[in-house]
């Protein structure tokens, strides 16, 4: 079974402080999973997994709903909050502005969960934290 | 050379979108699996090899060591053959002494020439597996890059057939809206369950009757203790 759907499975059972797990896979040439914390459900976070990792990202804003003239400041406050933020890191995928984190493939589920977990917390807050700079 | 992250970061630079490919078409992708292929191969033959000529060091120490024991076997057979004068039998032992250290000369050649080609080989091992890690970092790179740009792609495709807008701020801010009004409403509900508990009305009630349990039976305690008093 795929590393994608043996998560699915593993996720729609589990609980992690205080949190469950809704998942959608999301059909396509890419195994895609869509998975939303409980209470954290405004951002859904996509799963997808290559050889060397599983990445977990939650996608926040396309660049044009930012404020043109406050996107250098943005951008540098972004890497500036990169390193303090548990777990999670910023990064520039297409037009989007998105959060995200990897893992080793080898993670065991608690790992997975902990992550999830930090990821949609991380993305709740700085989505508000960052509501400035939008149009 | 330049590095596959440069190459991306070039790529990215011209403002090309399809980055993974942009770096590395289809052929360049199955070019470096085919030399990360060949370089397990390589390791793999060089294992097995490494174990046959370990086996034969071995074989030749072990030679060696069985060759002294006999060398210290016959020194003691001279010693005690000079001890009784007899020179002829002394003689005879050197003899195989003499020929005893050839053999062993002959093997500390042998087990020389294999622990050199036993560090040879676990330096080409060293070699391959450096040059697979190599490879399939880049390769990691290129497929990490093509990997999350058609994830996206399907995850825009997905929520847009759900009309919704992947990465839209307004739905977004909306949903988090939402989500926070649920939480307070069930704060508020719990305040509210909390509250209720608190002011029980029955306890309410004794308490205002003077009927609260503790109080009253210290009160009968105190009045019982006054009566014994003499």
């Amino acid at each position: 079974m795929s590393l994608i759907n043996d998560l699915a499975l593993k996720l729609s059972d589990a609980a992690y402080e205080g949190h469950t797990f809704d998942c959608l896979p999301i059909r396509g040439e890419v195994e895609v999973l869509q998975v939303q914390v409980s209470e954290l459900d405004a951002l859904p976070i996509y799963v997808t997994a290559t050889e060397t990792q599983i990445l977990c990202i939650s996608y926040l804003f396309r660049k044009g709903e930012l404020l043109e003239s406050r996107l250098a400041e943005l951008n540098e406050s972004l890497l500036e909050m990169s390193l303090p933020m548990p777990l999670s890191a910023f990064a520039i995928v297409d037009d989007f502005y998105v959060i995200y984190g990897a893992l080793s493939p080898l993670s065991i589920l608690e790992n997975v969960l902990k992550e999830l977990v930090t990821l949609a917390r991380n993305a709740n807050d700085c989505f508000q934290a960052f509501e400035e700079y939008l149009k | 050379m330049s590095s596959i992250i440069e190459k991306l970061l070039t790529a990215l630079r011209g403002g090309v979108r399809e980055m993974g490919e942009a770096v590395m078409d289809a052929d360049g992708v199955r070019a470096i699996e085919r030399e990360i292929e060949i370089a397990k191969g390589h390791i793999e033959d060089a294992k097995r090899s490494l174990t046959d000529v370990m086996v034969h060091k071995l074989e030749a120490d072990a030679t060696t060591k069985s060759l002294r024991l006999d060398i210290a076997k016959r020194e003691a057979e001279a010693l005690t053959a000079l001890n009784q004068n007899d020179e002829a039998l002394a003689l005879q032992a050197a003899e195989q002494i003499a020929r005893l250290e050839t053999s062993v000369h002959e093997q500390l050649t042998i087990s020389q020439r294999y622990n050199e080609q036993i560090q040879r080989l676990k330096s080409n091992i060293q070699k391959a597996e450096k040059l697979i890690a190599d490879n399939e970092r880049d390769l990691a790179v290129v497929q990490t890059t093509d990997k999350v740009q058609k994830a996206t792609l399907q995850i825009a495709d997905n929520a847009a057939a759900h009309n919704a807008n992947l990465g839209s701020a307004r739905e977004t801010l909306e949903r988090i809206k939402r989500s926070q009004q649920m939480t307070d409403y069930q704060i508020e509900a719990g305040e509210e369950l909390q509250a209720e508990r608190n002011e029980d009305p029955l306890a309410k009630r004794l308490e205002a009757a003077g009927l609260t349990g503790d109080s009253r039976s210290a009160r009968d305690i105190l009045e019982r203790l006054k009566a014994k008093k003499p």
